[in-house]
């Protein structure tokens, strides 16, 4: 809460002495998005982005995009991508990985894309151990076409088609696809992050740059399943969603590393 | 050290480039020192955007959540009253 009426001019950057702590708009994105107010989806990319330039990736990096809003980021990205149909992004993948050895290859699917559309395409791809990183934006709806039930929908979530709440009588028990992949012998890295939180949210770009050594170093599929707000399907104002995420999908999809080639000390996961 | 008129020291500050903003609220919620504010009048898209306060730590926690990318955040070289 402010203590005084008067506010600093924002306008313009401060003279010298100072230095830039942290730039708003990632370099490698090219226009404004479209996205709700509070949707956590274009964090996450930022995040993805920001890392393909710490790891100096960007130029042989190779994007493989499902269906669903960040859909539209595809436009403004500065980066190759291929859409492909809705939840075969790591069978696309896998093409061009094996095609391209050299290049860095990342999926960029939401839970309706890779686990509903595409449970199969995901599973099969970590099962023979594809040397790709998916990034999975899980806010558990249908959110690009209007907020229905997915198969991550968590127990008591109200969406579009569960208006009362997901229960599990009717409609079954969300799939928990980050551990289901862990148990496979293919993957070689595997975490769940949100972008909840500014802790989160450093803790979950930590993740995605380890995913994609991992994937640098040969280690198999690797994966970041990634919490974001989706206010809009949730029926809850924007500025609630990342609470409302934190007491329903946080208790059911805790967030840590699931399986790692080399597993840090719980300080290094948790600083 | 100098201190503001509410007691703070102010070690950084921000460009807040408030069109690009959508009113969601997430930065007010994550600033440490609760030194943003939401603004009465609305931008060009007609939501509401933050204001900033004395008391700025420069530590990126609104740049970190906001969704719209509006903030760059800056580290002043020395801390300002
Ligand atoms: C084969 C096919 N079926 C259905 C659709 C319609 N469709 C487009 S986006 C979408 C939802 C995607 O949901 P999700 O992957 O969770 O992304 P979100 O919008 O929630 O980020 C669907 C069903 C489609 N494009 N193609
Ligand atoms: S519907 Fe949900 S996921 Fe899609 S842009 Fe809006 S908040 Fe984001
Ligand atoms: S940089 Fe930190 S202290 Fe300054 S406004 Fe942003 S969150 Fe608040
Ligand atoms: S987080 Fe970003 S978009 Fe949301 S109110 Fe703050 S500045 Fe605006
Ligand atoms: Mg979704």
């Amino acid at each position: 809460m402010a203590t005084t009426d008067i506010t600093i001019d924002t306008r313009t950057a401060p003279p010298p002495p100072a230095s830039k702590a942290a730039a708003g708009a990632p370099s490698l994105i090219l226009g404004e998005h479209s996205l709700c107010p509070g949707c956590g989806e274009p964090v996450a990319l930022r995040l993805l982005l920001e890392t393909l330039q710490d790891l100096d990736v960007v130029h042989r990096s190779i994007g493989v995009v499902g269906h669903g809003c960040y859909g539209s980021f595809v436009r403004i990205m500065d980066v190759d991508v291929l859409q492909c149909l809705h939840g075969r992004a790591p069978s696309c993948a896998t093409g061009i990985k094996r095609m391209r050895p050299d290049s860095v290859v990342f999926t960029l699917q939401g839970d309706g894309d890779m686990v509903n559309e595409g449970l199969q395409e995901i599973l099969h791809s970590a099962a023979r151990g594809e040397n790709i990183t998916c990034i999975l934006l899980n806010n558990g709806v249908f959110g690009d076409t209007g907020g229905q039930q997915t198969a991550t929908t968590v127990l008591g979530q109200r969406t579009k088609t569960s208006l009362e709440g997901r229960n599990a009588e009717q409609h079954g028990y969300p799939i928990p696809i980050a551990d289901m992949v862990a148990s496979l012998q293919g993957s070689g890295y595997v975490a769940r992050g949100a972008v909840s939180t500014p802790a989160a949210v450093a803790k979950t770009k930590r993740m995605i740059k380890r995913a994609v050594q991992s994937q640098l170093d040969g280690n198999g599929l690797s994966l970041v399943e990634i919490l974001t707000m989706c206010p809009t399907g949730w029926f809850v104002p924007a500025a609630e969603g990342a609470d409302y995420q934190g007491s329903s999908m946080e208790p059911v999809y805790p967030i840590g590393e699931l399986k790692s080639p080399e597993p840090q000390t719980q300080e290094a996961v948790h600083a | 050290m100098a201190t503001t008129e509410n007691g703070r020291v102010t070690r950084g500050t921000l460009v807040i480039d408030a069109d690009r903003c959508k009113g969601c609220e997430l930065c007010i919620a994550a600033c440490p020192p609760s030194v943003l504010e939401m603004s009465t009048d609305v931008n060009e898209m007609g939501y509401r955007y933050p204001l900033l306060h004395d008391g700025c730590t420069g530590c990126t926690a609104c740049q970190m959540v906001c969704p719209d990318y509006v903030f760059d955040v800056y580290r002043l070289k020395a801390p300002r009253a």
